[in-house]
């Protein structure tokens, strides 16, 4: 990349301090739909990072697919199963957060000294050796990596059947009598009575 | 000031700790889901840092990164349709309460 290494390290400074940040909120606020849109945040500033990394196609791709498709996804989610509830106490609930607290610290704390102490072999070539990386990225898709490849496709199509056989609603049995005609691509389904919103109470 | 390998290695390990915490810690079902979001992307990071700073003229870390992304998006998926089918099954989305494979059973009394 042809930005100055400053420029590029203050860039890494406020990318890092925003992701770090965003992080945080996602995990500590109160209301789920702040969480959710802080999600965003954080997929956008690790997009940044990957800019950084001299990977481009990588960076617009998590950008379509985390922001575009993961983060729409969880916010539908919140929207199906929008029930405010308040949870009701748990004993010892405030140990097991600091139990919980103190060993992501010290995990986070071998983990930096792993990081710090092992002789990385950095590679001699300059990074921004490839000029095109969508070039680099297909051919490997179709010579060396062509069998993971269309595994994952064919992951996709389960993951998707799954997830509407899961999402639907129950089969009542014995509509599947009343009914006059039915082919394979009638799905009978349990009508469902409406939860009441929190605004209706 | 020269950006270095150790500075991502140590921003994904406080993004995955800070999933752990996020996964260990909340109630609420979708933000389970999130932290595991979190998670997937520190791991992301990592081989983004090790494809750029190792391996540069091959980049494998990056179809890494993009097969991570695609089963990302199939986990996410297959997770909330469970969500919502536990949701219409026991009526609430508090973690706590999902403990029908505990091994002492408490039935609970809304």
């Amino acid at each position: 990349m042809e930005i100055a290494q400053g420029v590029q390290f203050v860039v890494f400074i406020i990318l890092s301090v925003l992701m770090i940040s965003t992080a945080l909120g996602v995990v500590l606020l109160d209301n789920i739909v702040d969480s959710a849109f802080l999600l965003g945040g954080v997929f956008m500033s690790i997009s940044g990072l990957y800019l950084l990394l001299n990977a481009d196609f990588v960076a617009a791709a998590q950008i379509l697919i985390y922001v575009g498709a993961i983060n729409v996804l969880i916010l539908f989610a919140i929207m199906l199963v929008n029930k405010t509830e308040v949870f009701k106490t748990v004993k010892g609930r405030v140990l097991r957060q600091v139990s919980t607290a103190l060993v992501c610290g010290g995990l986070f704390a071998l983990l930096s000294t792993m990081v710090l102490a092992t002789p990385w072999q950095l590679s001699d070539v300059s990074p921004a050796v490839i000029d095109n990386t969508i070039l680099t990225i297909g051919q490997h898709f179709f010579s060396d990596f062509l069998l993971p490849f269309e595994v994952v496709s064919v992951l996709l199509l389960m993951a998707m059947v799954g997830a509407i056989i899961l999402a639907r609603r129950d089969l009542i049995p014995e509509s599947q009598q009343t009914e006059v005609y039915t082919t394979s691509l009638t799905l009978p389904e349990k009508p469902r009575d409406l939860i009441s919103t929190s605004n209706d109470q | 000031m020269e950006i270095q390998l150790q500075y991502f290695l140590l921003l994904a390990a406080a993004l995955f700790c800070i999933g752990i915490y996020g996964l260990v810690t909340s109630r609420n079902a979708v933000r389970v889901l999130m932290s595991i979001e979190l998670l997937l992307n520190a791991v992301n990071i990592n081989l983004m840092g090790f494809s750029n700073y190792l391996d540069p003229d091959e980049i494998k870390g990056q179809i890494f990164t993009i097969f991570v992304i695609t089963i990302a998006a199939a986990e996410a998926a297959v997770g909330l349709a469970i969500i919502l089918a536990i949701y219409r099954n026991r009526d609430t989305i508090d973690m706590e309460k999902f403990n029908l494979l505990k091994w002492y059973y408490t039935v609970n009394n809304e």
